[in-house]
C-alpha cells in the first residue's frame, strides 16, 4: 500500500518521527482497536485513534446521548442528544478522518457477546463506567489473550493500567473481585470533572498507539493514578506474582465469564 | 559517466514543507541499506532544508545535480534500516 499525497500530509507529523516513520504509520492504518463505552474515556480515546489513522475502530455502547453527557463526552455534540452513542461517535470519526472504518455495536458487553466482540481486534480499550463490565472485559481479554487498557475516573481522580498477555498482572490480580453493590459511588452520583476523561482517555489512546507501533514501555505491571486537585501522578508498581490469580494464574478457577450484578444506578455511560 | 546506480526516484516538486522531506523519507524507508535514491526537488526552501534533514537521519548525500530548470536531483545513499 502506497501513501497518497493527502495521507503523507495528514500523517506527516507522525512519519517524521523516528519511532513511527512510514512503516509505523502503515501499522496504524492496518490496526484495529475496540473501544468499549463511548463515554468520558472512550470519546477522547476514539478521537485520537481516529486522527492517528488507526484503520479500524470498533465502538460498543448501548446508550443514547444524554444532555448530561456533553460536559465530558466530546465526541458527541448538542445536536446528537437522543441519538445512539455509537452512531454519533461514528459520524464524528468519519468527519475527522476518511481513512478510518468504524464498526458499531449497539449493545452492552455481556458474557454472551464479549468474546465475539473482541476476537477480531488487536487492542481493547475499557472505557466503561461500572465494575461488572470492567471485570468482564478483563476476564475475556485474559481468556482470549488480548491486550487491553483499563481505566476509571471519578471526581478529580483517574487511574489506568495496561494488560498484555504474559507480561504482568491483570486487573483481577490487583482488584480480585468487584466491590459490594453500591459501596462505591458511580460518576452519576459522585460527579467527574470533564477534562479527567480527556487526560485518562488520551493516555489509553497513547498506550494503544505504542502497542501497535511496538515502541517504548507500556503501563504493564504498573497502575498510574492521577489526582488532579493535588496535581499528582503516581506510577505504582504492582506485584509481579500472578500465579495465584483466579483468572490469569497458573491454575485458574474462573474459566467461564461472569455477569456480576450491576449497582442500582449504574449503566449510565461515563 | 555516472559513479552510482540509481535504484529509485521520487519527485517532491508537487508538495511543500514539511511534506517534501516526509515524501523523501518514505521513499528511503522502502529501500535496502546501501541503495541509492534520486530526489527531484525545487530550488529554494526544499533544496535548503531537505538535504539537511536527510543527513540528520543518518543517510549519505552523494551529489546535488542542478537540472538548470529550477529543479535539482539529490542523490542519496541509504544508511541503516
Amino acid at each position: 500500500m502506497a501513501f497518497t499525497n493527502e495521507q503523507i500530509e495528514r500523517y506527516s507529523r507522525h512519519i517524521i518521527l523516528k519511532e513511527v516513520g512510514a512503516k509505523g504509520q502503515k501499522k496504524l492504518l492496518n490496526a484495529s482497536v475496540l473501544i468499549i463505552g463511548a463515554g468520558g474515556l472512550g470519546a477522547p480515546a476514539a478521537m485520537y485513534l481516529a486522527a492517528a489513522g488507526v484503520g479500524t475502530i470498533g465502538i460498543a455502547d448501548a446508550d443514547e446521548v444524554d444532555l448530561s453527557n456533553l460536559q465530558r463526552q466530546i465526541i458527541h455534540a448538542t445536536k446528537d442528544v437522543g441519538k445512539a452513542k455509537v452512531l454519533s461517535a461514528k459520524e464524528t470519526i468519519e468527519e475527522m478522518n476518511p481513512d478510518v472504518t468504524v464498526n458499531t455495536y449497539r449493545t452492552f458487553v455481556t458474557s454472551e457477546n464479549i468474546m465475539d466482540l473482541i476476537k477480531d481486534y488487536d487492542f481493547i480499550i475499557d472505557g466503561t463506567d461500572n465494575f461488572p463490565a470492567k471485570f468482564l472485559i478483563n476476564d475475556a481479554c485474559v481468556m482470549a489473550k488480548k491486550p487491553f487498557s483499563h481505566a476509571g475516573i471519578i471526581r478529580f481522580q483517574g487511574q489506568l493500567m495496561t494488560y498484555v498477555p504474559g507480561e504482568g498482572p491483570c486487573y483481577r490480580c490487583v482488584f480480585k473481585n468487584p466491590p459490594p453493590k453500591d459501596a462505591v459511588p458511580t460518576c452519576k452520583q459522585a460527579g467527574v470533572i470533564g477534562a479527567m476523561g480527556g487526560v485518562i482517555g488520551s493516555l489509553q489512546a497513547m498506550e494503544a498507539v505504542k502497542y501497535i507501533l511496538g515502541v517504548g514501555q507500556l503501563l504493564t505491571g504498573y497502575l498510574l493514578t492521577y489526582d488532579a486537585l493535588k496535581m499528582e501522578f503516581r506510577k505504582v508498581k504492582l506485584p509481579t506474582k500472578t500465579d495465584d490469580c483466579e483468572v490469569c494464574g497458573a491454575n485458574p478457577t474462573i474459566t467461564e465469564l461472569i455477569d456480576y450484578e450491576q449497582a442500582e444506578c449504574d449503566g449510565v455511560g461515563l | 559517466m555516472a559513479d552510482f546506480i540509481i535504484d529509485d526516484t521520487v519527485d517532491i516538486t508537487d508538495v511543500v514543507c514539511p511534506t517534501t522531506f516526509v515524501k523523501a523519507k518514505i521513499a528511503l524507508e522502502e529501500l535496502e541499506e546501501g541503495q541509492i535514491l534520486s530526489v527531484k526537488m525545487n530550488d529554494g526552501e526544499p533544496v535548503q532544508n531537505v538535504p539537511r534533514s536527510i543527513k540528520e537521519e543518518g543517510h549519505q548525500i552523494l551529489k546535488l545535480i542542478d537540472n538548470g530548470d529550477g529543479t535539482y536531483d539529490l542523490i542519496v545513499k541509504k544508511v541503516g534500516d
